[in-house]
């Protein structure tokens, strides 16, 4: 191999790179000191001095818990929640005489109640555990001695281990770089699952290592590297490596990250120094924050309102109960002497009636425990699993090409769905598919290209929509280039007037030949020739780069050969019509930064003419133009702002002929410039560069699309339809970001547009001056102004209701989010139809979203699909991962991963709204039910002198939450629509409802509490009215308290089944099983509990069969009770639905009247929505229309 | 269309899909007016027979309520009552007389009914012990029936504060002189008598101690036939309630005088319980 290797290019000959050059920092001083204690003796772990370091393995583990730790550490957890406390302590007192009730009845449903959840607990962590096992047991080589490498499982990795990683392969620990398959010993690593960004870094051994090129040079392989300990910094490192007795400074660009993947490089060799969780990934990361979501925190709310209740009930109760006890002895005789108050113990004695009171104060907490559902935690659980398998079930959220379906890896926030205020959305790879495509070019001022980008397909398709009849433009041209798509990735560009060679015959053939030749040698990339194929492909720094160079092969300039000096390509020779080899020779490339958003390069062609070849944005390209070289400067213009409204992001392609003398003056000056080591290096290389490139030649724009996933623009418009704002947090850089934004139609013509960018030339003066405080405030200075400004402009076009949108740059976000300017700052964001944030850093992200979810206190989601935005995912109120081609460090991180940005419309608009709607229902529904048992007890103990006798049997007290009325609950939770989810997605407003949280208001919650009272009492006193004095059957037999207490428990059951079917208006069969069959049940358990000896069926012992059964009061005063209790609501909800129908009950009202596919009724219900639409391309469309209508006005 | 497609195509109509795409087959009422009045029609159409048959039903009863609990006190004691019932010299006759208003047909129901009586106060209603009034002598099991299980370290059987409460005023009707029979048996639940009182267990060491309850039991009669027993101990839901005393199985005329000689034996006056003698039947021929 040593002969044979592949002699490759190298970014780093090509660019002005400044690597390798290690020195001893003052850092490097530190080693061996605290903090920097790390000793590694590289391939000898085995060594005696290793083994006193004892570094931890490489094993490294994600789950909660371990076998040993799994009950004391869920058991506590589960009793940290204040309902299993409360339920723990009643099953401990229930054991001892003051329980109202035998304790096995009480002890079984809590037992039941914490093993369910606990065994989701398992699960969940089970799959952790496997998860583990899989990443622990991946191989790699490892230096086994005497020069052999042999596959080693990854955690079995140590400390000083000599590894050999492959190409595409994972680094398995922290590793310094030794040597790689390139003579110079550099790598190419990618670091997306660390900081998200996909272009790959540059990593260079030291020069002392580098020529260990072989298996076999590592048989005698001594060295040791002393370091920092762990840290989590991933972008410094300190060390020294010391080789054949010479001690060598080690930096980051030595260091290889755990996660991080090698590129391009065919293998590299690696001294292992951090393992396990010493790597700095996983010193990196956090613990997931444990997402709650609002209903459930207001849930809580109310059970401690519940508890309140509670403990107030329970001490009107223990009052009473004093008072009547102490009553029981007067004067020394006894009143009720049947309880014999004179031979009595503590819990009865009238003499300690005080104490008595207190012990009655617990039994009464306990015996009215029933206010609060014991089974309601783990319903939610319960429900919210099933939720969440429909949700990954969902065959429209099912990515067919990746074969990916939803994945909601936390069911904790499945109703948070619903009440999403604002997205915050990642760019690249989220809305973006992360590539690059030439679609269209402006050349000689002719516009070429007539492939359709996303936007102007969601346009077209909203004109075609019968609503907006009143434009009609274009319209004809759609259809006619829904062609095949091109196979070529990056390439999507149809214009037979300039493919298959055609150009030559357009009138400007001259400058179209300029204008590509320009692509296939201004660039930086890097040929690979597929020599069997017969294909090139490339690899650029950036995929616009890539689009272009794949752009000029595709038109006949096929590039495939760089070396420093040279260029070569095949062109297609127009008189010949035959591929023709060219090489030109490469003299200088001025690379492109953000500061001067242009590159070219300076080339000399086979005729021996100087050419300086340059493209760039127009912002700066246009002013660099010779005089004459504009000829098509207007047209250009022209092309380029309607590129960009469609999207797509532009490059002005120019030119120039420079003579000798000219170069060899600019060739000193740049050379000077870039061997300068000064501070000013970079200023000095661009001032050169900048005398250079001007009085360019315009031959034209390229406009390359950054291809938006599919179906993005109309999700986003349904989105905002619904009432969701959307922001866009995206490291890209300004220009990008807005064309991404107008390609969504986050942003549209005419919009007002605040931008806080506050570069100005005197700040960036005292930026360059050492006064880095006097820059930082008139900076920050600057920042304030504009937000003043912005909301000046704000506060104005609300007037007139104009959308406005707001634009930040990272750089002053960072004074935006600071504490005084923050509140200031979201003000004017708030006030915004549309927010862009660009280059900001993933912490920025998380701080944004962080900011709005506190500040706003409204519900926040973030969708993102790279490791940067881990933070964003982990710090919004639910995290959308997209599980694209971008790691998984976004996925594993996330509550729900998607395959495609467009899910997150039926996400969002149908599971979120049906889960919120379910569960707030649910959780209302099940403190009715138990407000309404509860009460029955309360109101019983009333007649029963507070004394703590249940008029209930022990079993059925405690199996109500559990048994008869679980299911139907559950059968709500998970099953119930509202209104299918096709008027959903028609009727987007609907989702208002979950974020203004209409369904679960204090109101609607008290209302049905009040139900709950309400249905108890008619429950109770019906009851006891009708069977107090009464003969209960034929035989003259009266009532008894077991009878009551079948009776009422019978009322209950029905009232609340049948209070279940009466508030939902979805009923599968699965509904008609639960809420019958519970009723059925109840019989059934009646029948076969009171057949049992009645040493265990006690109270209950033959109730049914003998006494209830054979009489008609029994029946018909079910019957009586269970209308009357439902008469109030019904008749509220009729009147309700009449006369003030929230908005799902108008969409259910012109269901039921089949008016869902009138359009002009669909119209009337969409105007009610709460909210007005300001951004997507229905707003853009209306705001188009009417434009157009005021111009014809005009006119 | 390639297989897959086919696939997910016959997947989407399969019931297993309806149900996991929850787009099962549904129906989904909506509150329209129409349907509002056509169910209080319903209600309507079912509740006016029920409530006629109902009213009907309740004229044809007969409800004689006599309460006795202080005219069977003689003036002299009325000013206390508690030291006149507990004295147990003085003679509890006491007799009182009621017109039928209705023609009243047998069988007749005697029923006496105590006000503020808590029956269903949690001591008493635990102060038992089924299984002893099953199975008889077993000295475990009766330490439920607190405070009165032993005496004299012998256990009571029946135990507890319910058997030893129990209701001793005793009903002797006459009409035109001759006694009217009052039948005592067949009073009490039948799974009482079969299922928890015992056939073998005789009432033992009951009502023997210092402070005296209620009734006191035959101990030669099985607690299986003690009715009244049986009845008492079927605690009652409420504090003011009625239990079976027994049946006349002759019919009543109107304006029958009937006497009653009771036994006023049963002591509400402390806790100023109300007593109360209920005499009902059927009125129609």
């Amino acid at each position: 191999m040593v002969g044979g290797r592949r002699k490759k290019q190298h970014f780093s000959r090509i660019h002005a790179f400044t690597c390798g050059k290690a020195y001893f920092r003052g850092d490097h001083s530190l080693i061996g000191g605290p903090g920097f204690s790390r000793v590694v003796y590289c391939n000898d772990p085995e060594c005696f001095e290793a083994s006193l370091l004892n570094y931890g393995g490489n094993y490294v583990r994600s789950t909660k818990y371990t076998l040993a730790t799994f009950f004391p550490k869920s058991l506590f957890e589960q009793f940290r929640r204040v309902a299993n406390f409360y339920f723990l302590i009643c099953a401990i007192l229930s054991f001892t005489p003051l329980s109202p009730y035998s304790s096995i009845s009480n002890v079984l449903p809590l037992v039941v109640v914490i093993g369910a959840t606990m065994g989701k607990e398992a699960v969940e962590d089970w799959k952790r555990k496997k998860q583990d096992i899989e990443m622990n047991n991946r191989k790699v080589k490892v230096h086994q001695g005497d020069g052999r490498f042999e596959h080693t499982k990854w955690m079995d990795l140590k400390v000083g281990d000599i590894v050999k990683v492959e190409k595409d392969e994972f680094f398995p620990a922290d590793l310094i770089l030794l040597s790689s398959s390139y003579e110079e010993a550099i790598c190419y690593v990618e670091t997306m699952n660390l900081d998200g960004e996909t272009n790959l870094k540059l990593k260079q051994a030291l020069e002392a290592t580098s020529s260990l090129h072989e298996d076999s040079s590592f048989q005698n392989f001594k060295a040791v590297i002393r370091c920092e300990d762990p840290n989590a910094n991933l972008y410094s490192f300190v060390g020294s490596l010391e080789f054949r007795k010479e001690q060598y400074p080690l930096s980051p660009q030595q260091l290889l990250l755990r996660d991080s993947k090698l590129r391009n490089t065919d293998y590299i060799f690696g001294a292992v120094i951090f393992t396990g969780h010493d790597t700095k990934v996983i010193q990196n990361s956090t613990e997931p924050p444990s997402k709650r979501s609002k209903i459930e925190r207001r849930m809580d709310k109310i059970v401690y309102v519940l508890f309140a209740l509670l403990v107030l009930l329970s001490v009107i109760g223990s009052i009473f109960f004093g008072i009547a006890t102490r009553e029981d002895l007067e004067n020394g005789k006894m009143t009720r002497w049947y309880l014999r108050p004179d031979e009595t113990t503590i819990y009865y004695d009238p003499e300690r009636a005080t104490v008595a009171a207190i012990l009655q104060f617990l039994t009464a907490l306990m015996l009215y425990s029933y206010l609060i559902p014991i089974s309601l935690y783990v319903s939610i659980e319960v429900v919210k699993v099933l939720q969440s398998i429909f949700i990954n079930q969902d065959l429209h959220m099912y990515y067919e090409e990746a074969d990916k379906p939803a994945r909601a890896r936390t069911s904790n926030l499945n109703e948070e769905l619903g009440q999403v205020d604002t997205i915050l959305s990642d760019k690249t790879g989220t809305l973006t598919c992360n590539s690059m495509e030439f679609i269209k070019c402006s050349v000689a001022g002719t516009s070429y290209g007539r492939g359709i980008t996303e936007v102007e397909k969601a346009l077209a398709w909203r004109k075609v929509s019968p609503l907006a009849q009143d434009v009609t433009e274009e319209e004809g041209q759609v259809e006619e280039f829904k062609k095949e798509k091109p196979s070529v990735k990056g390439f999507n560009f149809l214009d037979e007037r300039i493919m298959n060679g055609n150009w030559i015959k357009e009138p400007r053939a001259d400058v179209i030949q300029k204008f590509l030749l320009l692509l296939a040698v201004c660039h930086t990339a890097i040929p690979e020739v597929d020599e069997e194929a017969g294909r090139t492909s490339y690899e650029a720094e950036s995929p616009d780069e890539a689009a272009f160079v794949v752009a000029a092969r595709e038109l006949g300039f096929e590039f495939y050969e760089r070396t420093q000096t040279r260029i070569s390509f095949y062109e297609f020779d127009p008189l010949s019509g035959k591929k023709v080899e060219r090489s030109y020779n490469l003299l200088n490339i001025l690379e492109f930064s953000s500061s001067r958003k242009r590159m070219s390069v300076i080339v000399r062609n086979e005729e021996g003419k100087l050419l300086l070849l340059c493209k760039g944005a127009d912002s700066v390209m246009f002013e660099r133009l010779a005089k004459s070289g504009q000829e098509f400067a207007e047209l250009t213009k022209e092309h380029i702002a309607e590129y960009a409204d469609a999207g797509l992001r532009t490059l002005v392609i120019a030119y120039r002929e420079i003579d000798e003398q000219e170069y060899v003056e600019f060739n000193e000056q740049f050379t000077e410039a870039k061997n300068l080591v000064s501070a000013d290096r970079e200023e000095m290389i661009e001032e050169a560069a900048g005398k250079i490139e001007r009085d360019l030649i315009l031959l034209g724009a390229t406009a390359v699309e950054d291809k938006l996933q599919n179906g993005v623009p109309d999700c986003i418009d349904k989105l905002a339809q619904a009432g969701i704002k959307i922001w866009v947090l995206t490291g890209d850089k300004m220009e990008t970001a807005i064309n991404i934004g107008f390609a969504c139609s986050l942003l549209r013509q005419g919009m007002k547009q605040i931008v806080i960018n506050p570069e100005t030339p005197e700040i960036k003066a005292l930026e360059k001056s050492d006064d880095k405080s006097a820059a930082a405030a008139a900076f920050k200075a600057s920042v304030l102004q504009q937000i003043a400004e912005g909301k000046r402009l704000l506060s104005s076009s609300n007037k007139d209701s104009e959308a406005v949108a707001l634009i930040v740059d990272g750089k002053s976000l960072t004074y935006a989010l600071e504490d005084d300017v923050k509140d200031n700052f979201l003000e004017l964001a708030i006030g915004c139809a549309s927010v862009i944030c660009c280059r900001s850093s993933p912490k920025q992200k998380a701080l944004v979203t962080r900011l709005v979810k506190s500040k706003t206190g409204s519900t926040t989601l973030a969708i993102g699909d790279g490791a940067n935005d881990v933070g964003m995912l982990q710090e919004a109120d639910i995290g959308v991962g997209i599980s694209g081609v971008e790691g998984m460090q976004a996925v594993m991180s996330s509550d729900i991963a998607i395959a495609q940005f467009r899910f997150l419309e039926r996400l969002l608009l149908v599971h979120g709204h049906w889960c919120y709607r379910r569960i707030s229902s649910m959780i209302c529904y099940f403190f009715y039910k138990n407000i309404a048992f509860g009460f029955t007890i309360f109101f019983y103990e009333i007649y029963a002198s507070f004394s703590g006798q249940a008029v209930y049997n022990d079993w059925f007290l405690s199996l109500y939450n559990v048994f008869f009325t679980s299911l139907p609950v559950i059968a709500l939770g998970v099953f119930d629509q509202d209104v299918s989810s096709r008027l959903c997605l028609k009727f987007p407003p609907l989702y208002q409802e979950g974020i203004q949280n209409v369904l679960f208001s204090w109101l609607r919650i008290l209302a049905w509490l009040f139900n709950g009272v309400l249905s108890a009492t008619i429950i109770f006193f019906f009851c006891i009215r009708a069977m107090q004095h009464q003969a209960f059957r034929k035989g003259g037999e009266v009532v008894g308290l077991e009878i009551l207490g079948a009776t009422m428990y019978t009322c209950v059951v029905w009232v609340v089944n049948c209070q279940m079917a009466l508030s939902i208006s979805y009923f599968t069969y699965i509904q008609h099983l639960f809420i019958w069959g519970g009723i059925v049940f109840w019989y059934i358990f009646l029948i076969a509990y009171g057949a049992i000896d009645p040493d265990i069926s006690t109270s209950a012992y033959q109730v049914f069969i003998e006494a209830c059964a054979p009489s008609g009061l029994y029946w018909l005063l079910t019957l009586l009770v269970l209308i009357a209790s439902l008469l109030p609501y019904f008749a509220y909800s009729a009147i309700q639905m009449r006369f003030f129908p929230l908005y799902h009950q108008m969409i259910q009202w012109i269901r039921s009247d089949g008016q869902t596919d009138d359009p002009e009724y669909c119209h009337i219900v969409r105007q009610r929505s709460l909210s007005h639409t300001t951004v997507g391309y229905t707003a853009r469309f209306e705001a188009k229309s009417k434009s157009s209508k005021e111009r014809a006005r005009d006119h | 269309m390639t297989d897959t497609d086919r696939g997910t195509q016959r997947d989407r109509h399969s019931a297993f899909s309806l149900f996991t795409q929850q787009s099962l087959p549904a129906c989904k009422p909506v509150l329209t007016p129409e349907w509002v009045i056509m169910t209080f029609l319903f209600i309507g159409f079912i509740f006016i027979p029920v409530g006629l048959v109902t009213l009907r039903a309740s004229h044809s009863v007969v409800e004689i309520v006599e309460r006795y609990d202080i005219g069977c006190v003689p003036e002299p004691f009325r000013i206390d009552k508690v030291s006149y019932i507990q004295d147990d010299s003085i003679p509890k006759n006491c007799s009182l007389s009621f017109k039928v208003p209705k023609y009243m047909k047998a069988p007749i129901y005697i029923y006496y009914q105590l006000d503020n009586y808590y029956q269903n106060h949690r001591r008493y209603v635990k102060s038992r012990s089924d299984k002893q009034l099953l199975h008889g002598q077993n000295e475990h099991g009766i330490s439920s029936c607190q405070p009165v299980e032993v005496n004299n370290d012998r256990p009571i059987i029946p135990c507890g504060l319910i058997a030893w409460s129990l209701f001793n005023d005793t009903f002797t009707f006459i009409r035109n002189r001759a006694e009217l029979k009052v039948n005592r048996k067949n009073i009490a639940w039948k799974s009482d008598r079969g299922h928890k009182f015992g056939k073998n267990v005789y009432p033992f060491n009951f009502q023997n101690g210092t402070l005296i309850g209620g009734g006191k039991l035959n101990p030669t009669i099985p607690l299986s036939d003690q009715e009244d027993l049986i009845v008492w101990m079927r605690t009652s839901a409420l504090p003011s309630f009625r239990k079976l005393y027994g049946r006349i199985e002759k019919d009543l005329d109107v304006d029958d005088v009937v006497v009653v000689h009771l036994m006023n034996n049963y002591n509400t006056y402390s806790f100023g319980g109300k007593k109360k003698l209920v005499v009902g039947a059927k009125c129609n021929k």
